[in-house]
């Protein structure tokens, strides 16, 4: 994947293939210590320790179009080659944590990429979902949590198309107002619209 | 806060929206977002998908997402479910193929032959 944030957007689908009605993301940049840590947490179905095992192996999948599931495995190797590690805590029942960390200034680290896009398209093909998405960078923080939104705005219809463009234009002006990290060769840079993937 | 209220607009126009269709079938676009979709561009296709939509106010189509399809040599798949008519699945979408089926099959009914990968009644 060419973001961290296609990452992302894959392992959300897992969550709700998961049955998940519930998704916390939450995204650490920490300048200082040199990491930057993902980490995304459902009520979903969960998996027992075998499984979770299991999806950590390239050719295991819960699917049946295709034999293998690639989305933890690759997600793995990207934290990898940029000396980080992935962790998954399942329980059957209890829902499912990922934690990825990464090398925030490692050579091998991919830009984090489009959040807001991947946040506006999680919600646009999954207007069900409860949606938390908390990004930290140094000392400045922003929340986007659909259940928050609607307590003050009313019920939102999020699969709208008009819906989704507010949802990417919203946690990208949020994105914008963090503070910069600074320069160097690890720096997230600026949110993309648009481009590749 | 401005954009809470720009919320509220866009609440009163979907219920609107709903009230036109009431009773109809919609028109519903697949994305394939498996990890293979996702790898291959399938979050541009449905922004882009979502922008078209929003920008020719085509409220009667619901855009929504499967896992993987089992053809992810031609991901980003894209298929497109009309009331009565076969859905039709095009494969290797990218966004100015998809601005291009929005355009031609949405909107003018008209099946982009060169794209498709599947079609089922």
């Amino acid at each position: 994947m060419r973001e961290l944030a296609l990452h992302v957007l894959d392992i959300v689908q897992n969550s709700v293939e998961a049955q998940a009605s519930r998704v916390e993301i939450a995204v650490e940049e920490d300048v200082a210590a040199g990491f930057l840590k993902i980490t995304i947490a459902d009520d979903g179905r969960g998996m027992d320790e075998e499984m979770v095992r299991k999806v950590q192996d390239p050719f295991v999948t819960t699917r049946r179009t295709r034999r293998v599931g690639m989305g933890l495995p690759l997600l793995a190797s990207a934290a990898r080659q940029t000396g980080g590690t992935v962790t998954v805590e399942s329980a059957p029942g209890r829902g499912t944590v990922v934690t990825a960390t990464f090398g925030l200034h490692h050579l091998d680290r991919a830009p984090l990429g489009d959040m807001a896009a991947t946040v506006a398209v999680i919600l646009a093909g999954n207007p069900g979902l409860a949606l938390r998405y908390r990004h930290r960078r140094g000392d400045s923080e922003f929340v986007f949590d659909t259940r928050e939104i609607e307590r003050q705005a009313g019920p939102v219809p999020w699969g709208d198309p008009q819906a989704a463009a507010w949802t990417r234009k919203t946690v990208a002006e949020a994105l914008r107002a963090l503070e910069p990290l600074g320069h160097g060769p690890g720096n997230a840079g600026p949110v993309k619209t648009g481009g590749g993937t | 806060m401005k954009s809470l209220e720009e919320l509220e607009k866009i609440r009163k126009q979907a219920q609107e929206a709903l009230k036109v269709r009431e009773g109809q079938k919609p028109v519903r676009i697949v994305v394939a977002m498996g990890t293979c979709g996702i790898a291959a561009g399938a979050r541009e296709v449905m922004t882009t998908i979502l922008e078209e939509l929003a920008a020719r106010s085509l409220s009667d189509v619901s855009v929504t997402q499967t896992g993987c399809m089992g053809l992810c040599e031609q991901e980003p798949l894209v298929t497109v479910e009309k009331p009565g008519q076969p859905a039709v699945t095009y494969g290797n979408i990218n966004a100015e193929r998809a601005r291009r089926i929005v355009a031609q099959h949405l909107v003018n009914d008209a099946v982009v032959g060169e794209w498709v990968v599947a079609t089922k009644r």
